[in-house]
């Protein structure tokens, strides 16, 4: 059995969860499980038989960890109906490594359209859409799973209530998703994160401590690091304390499929397309223009104006001439 | 009638999933009844009714409230299904971490939320590890890489289960846990059925109303700590 718990650490921590005493020994894990005492089980809450069930499920999804995710090439939204029972007609094919943004006002059916995403809806969602993987009809595992959860999502709130380390807590994310080398994989995102905050941060700050803009750093390298999701949802990425376009690359060319609601004119510009939402609907798709991206050249200068302005204040300095800056 | 049995930690947030169920299930036209269990007081009953549902109430007082549930939940099934529901609900706080209300052969939903830490689900037992379904709530309030771990943490200690991630206040997901309802356990009497785990003893002294403290006034099922 000490054999069995150096190679596989995962069984005693899935044992001792049970509150089950685990003391490495000659014995084989099969006679462990025969000897266990049926009182102190009671006492614990669980039947030998609903352990040993609980034993095997847990070993399947940690192999199913293990296994190389499905990969998926193309995520195709067959449109449903809007609020009013338009149809949507339309078919949108997304591919990895591109950035589409989702924009329209509060309560026209963003979230909706997110949600059947993530459901991998087929028709059995209120705006009857429909999701294909690789042009076919997913298998029901993207649904229930926690191995292939297809949409990995990086809300706007982001407080962490968990009291670790920066290192610590990427180590415990690493550990949880069974990573080959999470030494390594841990520095590769505490060094990228810190290659997107604004202000750097050490391994040992707690994450309570992160600011907005160091959290937000820290989640998204998390995220294109560790993350097996091929999709990556993001909602909105404030514009402090984070170089939002590295952000968005590094996404990029770990090939996930971006999707993106905001309504900020330089991230919106920074994606392929624009998926607008009216009335529960797609209403219409709008392709980034040439003469667009024109115009996102100024509008970037006008936001590292912006952003420099920000620093003054932020240093104690005054805007009383802000000519030349 | 479907019937399923839902618990989880106090204020994890069963009332407001169950609330954001019943609207779904209302949506397609469904008959639903709600069993609220609690201890001292409740006025969940009270948002129930607000959302036409037939609801009951049942307050265990003085009693253990797991307990008080085994010994009413047959005839809230009979009033459910007597009364026309096509989807009877029973919510019941799991008070003590030993205690489950889950049924053999009936959906079992516990509710546990990202809040709780991730040192929460290893000390919650059948209630969460004899579930059928684990709904993790108020995943809006923490990040992603949180959520993945809380759940792996789920997963460990209930790995047959499926566990989804719903927001009682959005609503996010509960559409989806609504179409899991619809494969819940269809009964139309409780006759027969067992807990899926026994229940806590007491059966000592104190059950019986005793307060002093000291070993002369301890009678009955009394166990002792290793010091």
């Amino acid at each position: 059995m000490s054999d069995i718990l150096v190679d596989h650490p995962y069984i005693e921590d899935f044992l001792t969860s049970f509150g089950l005493i685990v003391k490495p020994g000659a014995d084989s894990l099969q006679s462990y499980l025969d000897n266990l005492d049926p009182d102190k089980l009671e006492d614990l809450g669980i039947s030998e038989e609903q352990l040993r069930q609980s034993f095997d499920d847990f070993l399947e999804g940690m192999l199913a960890i293990s296994d190389p995710m499905d990969k998926v090439e193309a995520l195709t939204v067959i449109g449903g109906h809007d609020k009013s029972g338009s149809a949507e007609g339309i078919e949108l094919t997304l591919k990895p490594g591109e950035v589409i943004c989702i924009v329209g006002p509060t309560g026209s059916g963003k979230s909706r359209l997110l949600a059947d995403i993530e459901w991998v809806a087929q028709g059995d969602t209120p705006t009857k859409r429909k999701i294909l993987i690789n042009g076919q009809v997913p298998d029901n595992k993207w649904r229930f799973s926690t191995e292939y959860k297809l949409v990995a999502q990086l809300s706007q709130n982001m407080n962490f209530v968990m009291d670790l380390s920066a290192e610590e807590f990427i180590r415990m994310h690493a550990e949880s998703r069974l990573v080959t080398d999470p030494q390594k994989k841990v520095a590769q995102i505490l060094q990228q994160a810190n290659e997107l905050a604004g202000e750097r941060f050490d391994p040992d700050t707690p994450v309570t401590s992160l600011s907005g803009g160091q959290s937000r750093a820290l989640m998204i390298a998390d995220m294109a690091i560790l993350s097996k999701s091929p999709i990556a949802l993001i909602d909105e990425i404030e514009n402090a304390g984070i170089d939002r376009k590295k952000a968005l690359d590094l996404l990029v060319k770990e090939e996930k499929i971006i999707l993106m609601a905001t309504h900020d004119p330089i991230l919106a510009l920074m994606g392929d397309r624009r998926l607008v939402i009216k009335n529960g609907g797609i209403d219409k798709i709008i392709e980034s223009s040439e003469a667009e991206r024109k115009n996102l050249v100024s509008l970037e200068k006008l936001d590292t104006k912006l952003l420099a302005l920000r620093n003054r204040i932020r240093t104690g300095d005054t805007l009383e001439n802000i000519e030349g800056v | 009638m479907r019937f399923l049995t839902i618990s989880g930690p106090p204020s994890s947030g069963k009332t407001s999933v169950i609330l954001r169920v019943i609207e779904a299930l209302q949506a397609r036209g469904k008959k639903i009844g709600v069993v609220k269990f609690d201890c001292l007081l409740t006025d969940d009953d009270k948002l129930y009714a607000k959302k036409g549902v037939l609801v009951q109430k049942g307050l265990s007082g003085a009693l253990c409230p797991d307990h008080y549930f085994v010994s009413n939940i047959e005839s809230c099934v009979t009033w459910g299904h007597e009364n026309g529901c096509e989807y009877l609900i029973s919510e019941s706080a799991g008070l003590c971490n030993r205690c489950s209300p889950h049924i053999k052969e009936i959906t079992a939903v516990c509710v546990i939320d990202n809040l709780s830490g991730i040192g929460t689900p290893k000390k919650i037992g059948p209630m969460l590890k004899s579930a059928d379904i684990v709904i993790i709530t108020k995943g809006d309030i923490v990040s992603q890489a949180e959520r993945e771990v809380f759940a792996s943490r789920v997963k460990q200690v209930n790995p047959g289960a499926i566990i989804m991630n719903v927001n009682g206040i959005t609503g996010q997901g509960a559409f989806e846990l609504t179409s899991l309802f619809e494969e819940a356990s269809d009964i139309e009497t409780l006759k027969g059925k067992e807990l899926r785990f026994s229940m806590p003893a007491a059966l000592c002294s104190y059950c019986l109303g005793e307060t002093r403290i000291g070993e002369e006034h301890q009678t009955g099922n009394i166990r002792k700590m290793d010091l």
